[in-house]
């Protein structure tokens, strides 16, 4: 009951802050509102079990990234951009094909979740102590995908630092 | 208990989303911002499966997403800085420098 009470609360709070992301007109209403879909997203995970990647959504998502948003806005935030038309020219095509995405998704899982072994979850003690699982996996099966996410990070690094020189 | 059908369907929910942020949205931050919600969408469902079948193998995966949702947002406010400091604008609509 409880269980329930706490999915479906996270899941109306991620819902309605992401209509407000990309609704809202002033971009740091939208960075504040990605931060609340962010932070109930890291509530689902939790009540998903999932104690390490809650934290980690917490620390890197919420604390890292937004940051990284909110100091680009403070650089760059033009008042003009208030007064202009938020919405390209072609918004109703896109939204009109975005809705037909997402209706055939819906379908595909409505009619799909009969098929599909969607039973019973397992117990959640096979999911306990979560980091050292997670560890575990990462540093025995997925080892060689965890050294290229190094390797990815270090370009990305080097790319900022060349994107943000002042001559490119 | 709750049926994972229905973190799918908020999963899918936050997709759809995100989708439509990205093809409706002039402003370059925001059109990043959905990228990130669209991110989000796949790691819950990455997550709620790894829940139902009782591994964690879903939450590396999860893992790996979000060091690539990292790196993109570094790179792509890093792209952002520089177009701006040479066109004045944040308008995705009037990045066409590659159009004739």
């Amino acid at each position: 009951m409880l269980d329930q009470a706490v999915f479906y609360f996270f899941a109306a709070l991620a819902v309605i802050s992401a209509v407000l992301v990309v609704t809202r007109r002033n971009v740091v209403q939208s960075a504040i509102f990605l931060i609340t879909a962010l932070l109930a997203t890291a509530g689902i995970f939790l009540q998903l079990h999932a104690e390490f990647l809650f934290i980690v959504q917490v620390i890197l998502y919420a604390g890292g990234i937004m940051v990284l948003f909110v100091f680009v806005i403070m650089l760059i935030n033009l008042d003009v951009s208030l007064h202009q038309v938020q919405f390209n020219r072609q918004w109703w095509l896109g939204l009109l094909l975005a809705l037909v995405l997402g209706a055939q998704l819906t379908i595909a899982v409505a009619v799909g979740r009969s098929g599909l072994p969607l039973g019973e979850p397992a117990p959640a003690s096979m999911l306990e102590p979560s980091t050292q699982l997670v560890g575990k996996v990462l540093f025995s099966e997925y080892m060689l995908p965890f050294e290229i996410a190094s390797i990815l990070l270090l370009v990305a690094m080097i790319g900022a630092v060349v994107m943000g020189k002042k001559k490119i | 208990m709750i049926p994972t059908s229905h973190y799918l369907f908020l999963g899918l929910a936050l997709f759809t989303i995100g989708v439509i942020g990205v093809v409706t949205r002039r402003n370059v931050i925001v059109i990043l911002m959905s990228i990130e919600l669209m991110l989000n969408a796949v790691n819950i469902n990455l997550v709620a499966f790894s829940r139902l079948v009782g591994s964690v193998e879903g939450h590396a995966f999860a893992i790996f997403i979000i060091t690539d949702a990292a790196a993109e947002a570094a790179l792509g406010l890093g792209i952002i800085i520089a177009f701006f400091r040479n066109r004045e604008t944040l308008l995705g609509d009037e990045m066409d420098l590659l159009k004739w």
